[in-house]
């Protein structure tokens, strides 16, 4: 089963990944790519906590995900692939090919970053690298929970999408 | 916390924190920030797998003499607020019991 949907969300694990999406999409696995995350085991034990037992959680380094992306993919579990950032997200994509869709469910204010939605706040270089995603092909909405609208990144960013500029 | 104030007078036990447009370490510096200001040692959050609850289990890893308590609801709250002779611990455990009991399904539809 394809995955059900690569969220970029700075809080990693919480209500909205676990419960606000997944329990709508039934989500059985979720595999956070992080390389900090990823060799940190009492991080690991942390977020473990907070998942319930019919939801698997696996923690994966880029290089790792980039590796066992298609396994993923073929899961017969619905699942989400998490990002903390643009950054690993953009990497990840880098290294696997573009995909459909990337929701940006939370990117939360730090020194540097403009407010470009209530839930979602960028510094220049992530700006730029959501740009080169759509520029990509890639359809990039920020949506923080199912009910909410998703909010296409290019009527943020005023960048056109692919189809419309090569129309 | 309101509901608090209006069932027992004593609303003001609580704390409120709200961690809407935070990311997870802004949640965290306001919780560590709140407890030191005044001097917090028993949390309540609503779920195991929210973003407060992490918060406050990266605090426990460096802060000893914290409780948490995952789940709670206003029966819980209201417990905890009248067993104040007892240890932090204590009362959090108590009031944890009377919340589980408060839960219940009731009607025929």
């Amino acid at each position: 089963m394809p995955v059900q949907l690569y969220r970029i969300d700075d809080r990693l694990i919480h209500g909205q990944v676990v419960v606000g999406w997944g329990q709508p999409l039934n989500i059985r696995l979720i595999v956070l790519v992080d390389d900090d995350v990823a060799c940190c085991d009492w991080e690991q034990d942390l977020y473990r906590m907070g998942v319930p037992p019919d939801m698997e959680l696996k923690f994966t380094d880029v290089a790792t995900a980039v590796h066992e992306h298609a396994t993923y993919a073929k899961d017969p579990r619905p699942s989400i692939i998490l990002t903390s950032n643009v950054a690993t997200m953009r990497a990840l994509l880098a290294g696997v090919g573009p995909v459909d869709h990337v929701n940006v469910g939370g990117i939360h204010h730090r020194p540097g970053r403009v407010q470009k939605l209530r839930y979602v706040f960028l510094s220049p270089d992530e700006e730029r690298e959501l740009r080169e995603l759509i520029a990509g092909g890639v359809k990039v909405t920020a949506q923080d929970v199912p009910g909410a609208r998703a909010v296409p990144l290019d009527e943020v960013l005023g960048v056109a999408p692919k189809a419309e500029r090569s129309a | 916390m309101s509901a608090v104030e209006q069932i027992t007078g004593f609303g003001n036990v609580f704390i409120p924190l709200s961690n809407s447009d935070l990311s997870g370490e802004g949640i965290e510096d306001r919780i560590r920030d709140r407890a030191t200001e005044f001097g917090i040692k028993v949390f309540f959050t609503d779920l195991p797998a929210g973003s407060a609850t992490i918060a406050v289990r990266r605090m426990m890893r460096d802060t000893t003499g914290i409780i948490l308590v995952t789940g709670a609801n206003l029966a819980t709250l209201l417990e905890f607020v009248f067993r104040d002779e007892e240890s932090p611990g204590d009362a959090a455990r108590h009031a944890v019991e009377k919340g589980k009991i408060a839960l219940a399904a009731q009607g025929d539809g």
